[in-house]
């Protein structure tokens, strides 16, 4: 076991787990922050997607001891402008079926728009090609990513 | 007096001029002419070869769009592509999972600065199938190609490049088991690298 100082959301939070625990088991079993899901555990699906010093990050595989950056979760990023308009455009296009992975989603999407405000078709395609949705609302997820697209600067 | 103060400013440059004969001549054959078997160097370049195409080194040393994983080579899984620097796209970036360091908690290799070859150090064809020795060893030695190393530079990189060493400490798999390594040592491979460099870095004719 080992004791780790990790800023999540902007606060400093304190976990003591074995080095080798992935940041999602520490986000939720420790920190009880349960927005962030787990899907397939190996990466594959995108579910997991929380930011780690501003990239988007599988928490899913990334073991608490090699995180080295602010954590933001689907709990915080309403707090950044870009992960307001997106989740605003959520909420408009009516986005979510089951909802599962729709934090992932959501993650990948302002890392795209912060990386890229005014993303192409091929963009879209590319950055959130890693996140999977079962219930396949991928037309209303790039509907959504246009519209706040719009909205930014 | 005069005349005795010309003669020592004759013997001081002939002297220089000899002086500097001989080290451009011992530079050179460090570089070129050590090793006087072609066929040698052609014998080390191919144990190079060897390590280069194996799976720990060619899966990043793609010629299309993506990353290639495991000692089948398959294409990497998750739709993971190439992005514009070889470093994947914004939110699918390669350190979304891989990070400084292996995980082998979770099965995830990583290193400092994970990314791809350049398409202009592609050492396989766009069937994802390696290009030829003679092929590979045009690529690699062409400085217009290889962010302009010689031979010694070259040597360099094999000796020390944080990613290059990855190759030898590759970590453990999803499962568990260690991931399969180089077929040589890297104290080989770097022994193989000079032998070949020492001889002028020469490639095979051919294809």
């Amino acid at each position: 076991m080992a004791t780790y100082q990790l800023n999540v959301n902007g606060k400093n939070r304190e976990v003591t787990v074995d080095p080798s625990t992935p940041l999602l088991w520490v986000l939720r079993e420790e920190l009880k922050m349960t927005g962030t899901k787990y899907g397939c555990g190996i990466s594959a699906c995108g579910a997991c997607t929380v930011h780690v010093a501003g990239v988007a990050t599988r928490s899913c595989v990334v073991p608490v001891s090699l995180i080295g950056g602010p954590i933001v979760t689907i709990e915080g990023v309403g707090q950044d402008p870009v992960g307001r308009v997106v989740q605003n455009a959520w909420v408009e296009k009516d986005v979510v079926q089951c909802g599962y992975c729709q934090s992932g989603q959501i993650m990948s999407a302002v890392a795209l728009l912060k990386a890229t405000p005014k993303p192409s078709q091929t963009n879209i395609e590319e950055s959130m090609g890693g996140n999977l949705c079962r219930c396949a609302t991928y037309v209303r997820i790039r509907e959504a990513i246009e519209s706040a697209s719009q909205q930014l600067k | 007096m005069l005349v005795n103060r010309r003669l020592l400013v004759r013997v001081f440059l002939f002297t220089l001029l000899v002086s500097s004969l001989a080290i451009l001549k011992s530079g050179e054959s460090k570089i070129s002419t050590a090793d006087p078997n072609p066929a040698d160097a052609l014998a080390a370049w191919q144990q190079v070869y060897s390590v280069l195409t194996s799976p720990r080194c060619i899966n990043c040393h793609t010629a299309t769009n993506y990353p290639q994983q495991g000692d089948d080579r398959h294409r990497h899984f998750a739709n993971v592509i190439r992005g514009p620097e070889g470093k994947g796209v914004p939110a699918l970036n390669c350190v979304s999972c891989h990070q400084e360091s292996n995980a082998d908690s979770t099965g995830v290799p990583g290193g400092p600065n994970w990314h791809l070859a350049p398409l202009s150090m592609r050492w396989q064809d766009v069937n994802d199938q390696p290009l030829s020795s003679a092929a590979v060893c045009r690529a690699v030695t062409d400085r217009l190609k290889n962010h302009n190393m010689d031979g010694r530079a070259l040597l360099k990189h094999h000796q020390e490049e944080e990613l290059v060493l990855w190759a030898w400490n590759p970590g453990r798999r999803p499962d568990g088991t260690m991931r399969t390594l180089p077929p040589l040592t890297h104290g080989e491979f770097v022994d193989a690298t000079r032998r070949w460099v020492d001889a002028g870095t020469p490639c095979p004719k051919a294809r």
